[in-house]
C-alpha cells in the first residue's frame, strides 16, 4: 500500500508541475466537445435547390411554396432547362435539381398520375442522400395534402389504402447534437486514456527512470496500479466536465438513464483503454514510436467504431472489426444510457464485453511489462 | 551541401529503421484508404427491425415478407406487442418497428383504411429517417401491386443520383485523406521529431556545430517530405486502379501542389516544435489542434457550408481545406492553375508566415 | 563468513554474442569492489544480472544469499543501484525524487525524512532539496542519485560508472560518500574507467572479452603486472582485447 502511494504522489506532482499538459488535457477536449458536433451535423439545412418549373401552374407554384417552407433548402435560379440546371451542377452552385414536367398539374388533375424527377450531385454523397431523402418526403406529405383537398373525404375515407404514421422514439426532433455528444464524449476519453497512459511509461524508458524502479522490490501489479489509477482519475474529470459542463450546459443534454450505470460503464472501460495504452507502451522504446503505434491503432479505432457511420452499414469482415473494438461498445452504451435511459438489463451483454476486454487487456500488459530482460 | 546530405541521409536511417513508427508512416494510410474504401459509408443499410404483426392474415404476412426480404433491413424477428419492441429499442437490438394493427386485411377489404406504425430509434436521426422513408415505400408499393390499388392522385418521384450513383464517396475522401496524411506525418513527425531533440538534450550538440542549425532541421524534415510523396503515390494508385477514382488533370500539378502542402504542414511542424519542448505537449498540439481540424474543416468528412458561420470562417485557417478544394479541381474536373491560384497562394502565405514566426522564435543560444 | 557475492560460471549470451563468458569471482562484505574493463567488455551487463535486470544464460551467481536466477525479487529488496544513465526525475525535486524511491522500497514517512535530514547536514544546502533534479548541475544530480540508491540502507550498492564526466572535485566528493557508506558496512560493487579511482578500491577485477582477465587488490595487481600505475595494468591487459565496442 505504501509502495501504491509513493508511486501515485509521484504521478501526480508530475502531472501537476507540467502545467501546459494538464491545461490541455483538460481544455482541449472541452473545445473540442463544444465544437466537433456543430460540425458534425448531417442534418443538412442549406442545400442548394433548383427548380426547373415546366409547369408554371398553382399547383407547381404550391409545391414549390412547400418545399421553400421546409427550411432546408436554399432557392437557386438555375435556368429553364434540365442542360442549364446540369451545368450549375458541374459548377457546384446546385446539390440538387427538381424537374417539375410541363403538365404536371393537367397530368394529375386527369390521369391521376405524374412523375417528377430528382437529380442529385452525388460526389457529395451524404448531402445527396439526405437531401433526396428530405425532399422524396416533402412531396410525399403534399401528395398527402392534395388528396385530401382534391377528393371528397368520404371517398377517400373508403377507399382501403393503407395509411402509414410515424414516429421518431428518444431524439423527436431529429436532432444531431444528442446523437454525437455521447459518442464525441467517448472518443475524447479514450484518445486520452489510450496516449496519456502508453506515452507515460515509455517516456519513464526513454528517461531511463524505469530502470531505478525496475531494481527495487516493486510489484508488477502496483506498477501497472500506479500507472493505471492517476489516468482513471483524470478519464473521469474530463469525462465529468464533458458530461456536466458541455453536454448539459452547452448543449442540454441531460441523461435519461442512471448516472452510476453511466460511471460504473465508464470506470470499467477505462480500465480497459488504459489496459490497451499500457499493453501497446510494452511495444515501444521512445516516445515517438508510442505515439505512432497508438495512433494507428486509434485511427482504426476511431473509424470503425461507429461514430460518424453506422456499423451495420459496414460488409460483414468490417463489423468483425467493429465486434473486436472496445470503443464501439463504449460509444453504443453512452448512447443507449444518455439518450434512451437504457438500464443495466438493457445494457448487462455490453457491460460483460466491457469487462472482458478489460480483464484480457490488463492481463496482457502486465504480462508484457518485465521487469526483467532474457 | 555535401554536410547535408550526410545529414539527410542520417536522418532517413533513423525514419526507416524504426520499424514501428513506420507502422504509421505507410501503415495507417493504406488501411485509412481500404476502410473509407470498402467499409465506412453513410448509406443506411442492414437497419435493425422489428415487425410486431397483430394479425397474422395472409395481407400482413405479405407485407412482413416484402420488409424481410429487403436489402435495407437487418430483420430481427417478430414481436407480439409494442412492448417487445420498446424492449429491443431500450437494448439497442432494433433501429425501427413495425407496428401492423389486428384485422389488417379484414380492414382492407372493409375500405377501413388501416394504419401501419413505423417506429424508428431517433438517436440516429440519419438511420431513423431513411428507414421510415424506405418503409413507407414498401408499404406503398405493396398497396400498388399487390392490392392493385393505387390512389387517385399520387406524385411519382424518380431519383437520379449523378456522377456516383453508389454514393461512394471516392471523390470526397480520396482528395481529404490525402490532406490528411500529409498533414499528419508533416505536422506531427517533424514537431515532435525536432521536440525530442530538445528533451534528449541533443539540441545542444547541433547547435554547437558548426552545421547551420536550420539546416540541421530541414535535414530532419526531408526523410518526412519523401515518406509524404511515397504515401501519396501510394494513395493515387489505389484511389485510382482500385477504387476507380478520376484523374482527369495534370500530375505535375497534382504533385506540385501536394509537395506545397506538405512544405506548409512541415512549416506548422517547425513552428509548434518551438512553442514548446516537451514531446507530449508537442504531439497533444499536434494531434488535437491539427489533426481533429484537418478532419473537421477540410470538408470531407462534414459538409463546411453545414457548420455555423463562426466554424466557416475558422475552416479557412486549416491549410488541408485550400489544398482539398485544389485536388479536387485538378482530379475531378481536370482544371488548371487558373482555376485555383487563389487557393494555392493562401498556402503559400500560410507557409511563409509559420516560417517567419518560427525564425524569429529560433533560439540560436539556448536559453 | 559467506561472501555477500558469489558468481560462478556465470554466462550471459545476446544470441550468438556471448556478452559475459564463466565469469567466477566473489566480494565480502563491506568491500569496496571495482569492476574494471573497456567499453564493451560486459561489466553493465554483468552488473545487470547481479542486480535482477537481466536473467543469466547460465551459471550460478547469489546476491546477499540470494540466487539472482529464482530470488531477484528478495535481493531487490538489499541492493541499491545508480545507473550508467541519470535516472531521476528530472521534473520532480531532490526531496521528491526521495521520497518516491524511498515510498518504492516501503519505506515509513518517518524513515524517508530522517534520511533526508542526514543529507540535509551532510550536503549543508537546504534550498537544493527543493528545486528540480533537471536544473542541478552534474555533479549534485550524481550525488543525489547516490543518497537515493542509499534510501533504503541497501546491504549492497551497486554504482554503474557513477563519476562519469563530472569534475575531479565533485568525483572526490562523491568517493567521500562511497566511503562512508562502506564505513558503515555497505558493500560497494562500482565500475568505473578512472584508473585513479580503481586506486580506491580494495580490490578490483579487469574484463576483458567478456571474461575475467585479472583480480585483486590494486597494489598487487601492479606488483604482478610491473608497473607502478593501474593505468599500466589496465592498458596491458585491454590491449589484448579483440572484440570492438558493441555493447
Amino acid at each position: 500500500m505504501r509502495v501504491l502511494l509513493a508511486l501515485l504522489k509521484k504521478e501526480f506532482r508530475q502531472i501537476r508541475r507540467n502545467r501546459v499538459l494538464a491545461m490541455m488535457i483538460v481544455m482541449l477536449p472541452v473545445i473540442q466537445l463544444t465544437i466537433l458536433p456543430l460540425a458534425a451535423d448531417y442534418e443538412l439545412k442549406h442545400i442548394k435547390l433548383g427548380i426547373i418549373d415546366d409547369d408554371h401552374s398553382t399547383l407547381s407554384q404550391e409545391l414549390t411554396n412547400k418545399i421553400m417552407s421546409s427550411g432546408y433548402f436554399n432557392l437557386v435560379d438555375v435556368g429553364q432547362s434540365y442542360t442549364q440546371g446540369l451545368e450549375q451542377i458541374e459548377r457546384d452552385k446546385v446539390d440538387l435539381l427538381l424537374e417539375i414536367p410541363s403538365q404536371f398539374s393537367q397530368n394529375l388533375h386527369k390521369k391521376g398520375t405524374e412523375s417528377l424527377s430528382i437529380s442529385a450531385n452525388a460526389i457529395n454523397g451524404v448531402k445527396a442522400n439526405v437531401g433526396s431523402v428530405y425532399l422524396t418526403q416533402i412531396l410525399q406529405s403534399y401528395n398527402v395534402e392534395m388528396l385530401h383537398k382534391l377528393i371528397p373525404e368520404t371517398m377517400y375515407a373508403n377507399s382501403g389504402a393503407i395509411l402509414t404514421s410515424s414516429r421518431y422514439l428518444f431524439n423527436d426532433n431529429l436532432k444531431y447534437p444528442p446523437f454525437m455528444v455521447p459518442g464525441i464524449l467517448a472518443l475524447l476519453v479514450t484518445m486520452i486514456g489510450g496516449y496519456m497512459s502508453s506515452l507515460n511509461v515509455v517516456k519513464e524508458k526513454e528517461m531511463g527512470t524505469i530502470e531505478q524502479i525496475n531494481v527495487s522490490p516493486i510489484k508488477k501489479y502496483q506498477f501497472i496500479l500506479g500507472k493505471l489509477i492517476p489516468f482513471l482519475i483524470i478519464g473521469f474529470v474530463v469525462f465529468s466536465i464533458g458530461l456536466f459542463i458541455v453536454a448539459r450546459g452547452v448543449y442540454g443534454i441531460v441523461p435519461r438513464g442512471s448516472y452510476l450505470l453511466i460511471y460504473s460503464y465508464l470506470f470499467i472501460y477505462l480500465i480497459a483503454i488504459l489496459g490497451f495504452g499500457l499493453l501497446l507502451s510494452s511495444f515501444a522504446e521512445t516516445q515517438q514510436q508510442s505515439m505512432s503505434i497508438t495512433f494507428f491503432f486509434m485511427m482504426i479505432f476511431i473509424l470503425m467504431s461507429g461514430l460518424f457511420t453506422p456499423i451495420q452499414s459496414m460488409p460483414e469482415w468490417a463489423q468483425w472489426i467493429a465486434a473486436f473494438n472496445p470503443v464501439t461498445y463504449f460509444i453504443k452504451v453512452m448512447r443507449m444510457v444518455v439518450l434512451k435511459g437504457s438500464t443495466f438489463m438493457d445494457i448487462r451483454r455490453y457491460y460483460l464485453i466491457m469487462v472482458a476486454f478489460g480483464i484480457v487487456l490488463n492481463t496482457l500488459a502486465i504480462w508484457r511489462y518485465k521487469k526483467t530482460i532474457d | 551541401m555535401k554536410q547535408f546530405k550526410a545529414f539527410v541521409i542520417k536522418e532517413f536511417y533513423h525514419v526507416l529503421r524504426d520499424k514501428r513508427s513506420l507502422l504509421l508512416l505507410i501503415g495507417l494510410p493504406i488501411v485509412q484508404i481500404f476502410l473509407f474504401g470498402f467499409a465506412l459509408s453513410n448509406e443506411v443499410k442492414n437497419a435493425t427491425i422489428m415487425i410486431v404483426d397483430q394479425s397474422k392474415d395472409a395481407a400482413s404476412l405479405s407485407i412482413s415478407e416484402k420488409i424481410r426480404n429487403n436489402d435495407n433491413f437487418h430483420f430481427v424477428g417478430f414481436g407480439y406487442a409494442y412492448k417487445d419492441a420498446h424492449t429491443a429499442f431500450m437494448r439497442g437490438e432494433i433501429q425501427a418497428a413495425v407496428i401492423i394493427p389486428p384485422n389488417f386485411q379484414k380492414s382492407i377489404l372493409r375500405r377501413e383504411n388501416p394504419t401501419i406504425q413505423i417506429i424508428g430509434d431517433a438517436t440516429d436521426p440519419n438511420t431513423a429517417t431513411a428507414v421510415i422513408n424506405y418503409v413507407t415505400v414498401i408499404t406503398m408499393n405493396f398497396q400498388r401491386q399487390a392490392l392493385g390499388m393505387t390512389s387517385p392522385v399520387s406524385i411519382d418521384v424518380r431519383n437520379h443520383m449523378l456522377y456516383n450513383p453508389e454514393l461512394k464517396g471516392v471523390t470526397n475522401f480520396v482528395p481529404g485523406l490525402m490532406a490528411l496524411v500529409l498533414m499528419l506525418i508533416g505536422v506531427l513527425m517533424t514537431s515532435v521529431s525536432i521536440v525530442k531533440e530538445k528533451e534528449m538534450g541533443t539540441m545542444e550538440i547541433l547547435l554547437v556545430s558548426p552545421f547551420h542549425p536550420l539546416a540541421a532541421i530541414i535535414a530532419k524534415a526531408v526523410p518526412y517530405l519523401l515518406v509524404s510523396i511515397f504515401n501519396l503515390c501510394m494513395i493515387l494508385l489505389i484511389s485510382i486502379h482500385v477504387l476507380g477514382m478520376p484523374m482527369e488533370g495534370s500530375y505535375f500539378l497534382l504533385f506540385s501542389m501536394s509537395v506545397l502542402l506538405i512544405i506548409t504542414a512541415l512549416s506548422m511542424g517547425l513552428f509548434i516544435s518551438n512553442q514548446t519542448s516537451s514531446q507530449q505537449v508537442a504531439m497533444l498540439i499536434s494531434l488535437m489542434g491539427m489533426l481533429l481540424p484537418t478532419m473537421l474543416f477540410t470538408g470531407f468528412m462534414f459538409p463546411i457550408e453545414n457548420m455555423p458561420i463562426p466554424l466557416q470562417i475558422i475552416s479557412n485557417f486549416a491549410a488541408s481545406k485550400w489544398y482539398y478544394i485544389i485536388v479536387k479541381n485538378i482530379m475531378i474536373k481536370g482544371l488548371g492553375v487558373a482555376y485555383f491560384w487563389k487557393e494555392a497562394l493562401v498556402l503559400v502565405g500560410m507557409t511563409i508566415f509559420f516560417i517567419v514566426m518560427s525564425l524569429r522564435r529560433f533560439k540560436m543560444r539556448l536559453a | 563468513m559467506e561472501p555477500i557475492i558469489f558468481t560462478k560460471n556465470l554466462t550471459k549470451k545476446f544470441g550468438d554474442f556471448i556478452a559475459v563468458n564463466n565469469i567466477s569471482f566473489s566480494v565480502e562484505k563491506g568491500e569496496i569492489f571495482g569492476f574494471l574493463g573497456a567499453n564493451g567488455a560486459g561489466k553493465t551487463t554483468a552488473m545487470k544480472m547481479l542486480c535482477g535486470l537481466l536473467v543469466p544464460t547460465s551459471g550460478l551467481g547469489k546476491v546477499a544469499g540470494y540466487d539472482i536466477s529464482t530470488q531477484s525479487d528478495s535481493i531487490k529488496r538489499r541492493i541499491g543501484y545508480m545507473s550508467q544513465k541519470f535516472s531521476l526525475y528530472e521534473d520532480l525535486t531532490v526531496r521528491e525524487n526521495m521520497q518516491f524511491f524511498g515510498g518504492i522500497y516501503g519505506l515509513r514517512n518517518k524513515e524517508i525524512q530522517k534520511k533526508i535530514e542526514y543529507y540535509h547536514d551532510l550536503w549543508s544546502n537546504n534550498e537544493m532539496f527543493d528545486g528540480l533534479v533537471g536544473s542541478l548541475p552534474l555533479g549534485w544530480k550524481q550525488k543525489v542519485a547516490f543518497a537515493t540508491a542509499m534510501m533504503h540502507d541497501p546491504d549492497i550498492v551497486f554504482l554503474d560508472e557513477p563519476t562519469g564526466g563530472v569534475d575531479p572535485i565533485v568525483r572526490r566528493q562523491f568517493w567521500e560518500l562511497i566511503y562512508k557508506a562502506s564505513d558503515q558496512g555497505t558493500t560497494i560493487f562500482v565500475t568505473t574507467h578512472y584508473m585513479d579511482e580503481a586506486e580506491y578500491c580494495n580490490r578490483v577485477s579487469i574484463m576483458v572479452d567478456g571474461e575475467i582477465a585479472a583480480m585483486d587488490s590494486p597494489k598487487n595487481l601492479k606488483i604482478a603486472y610491473h608497473t607502478d600505475t593501474m593505468d599500466d595494468v589496465f592498458y596491458q591487459l585491454a590491449r589484448k582485447a579483440q572484440r570492438s565496442e558493441t555493447v
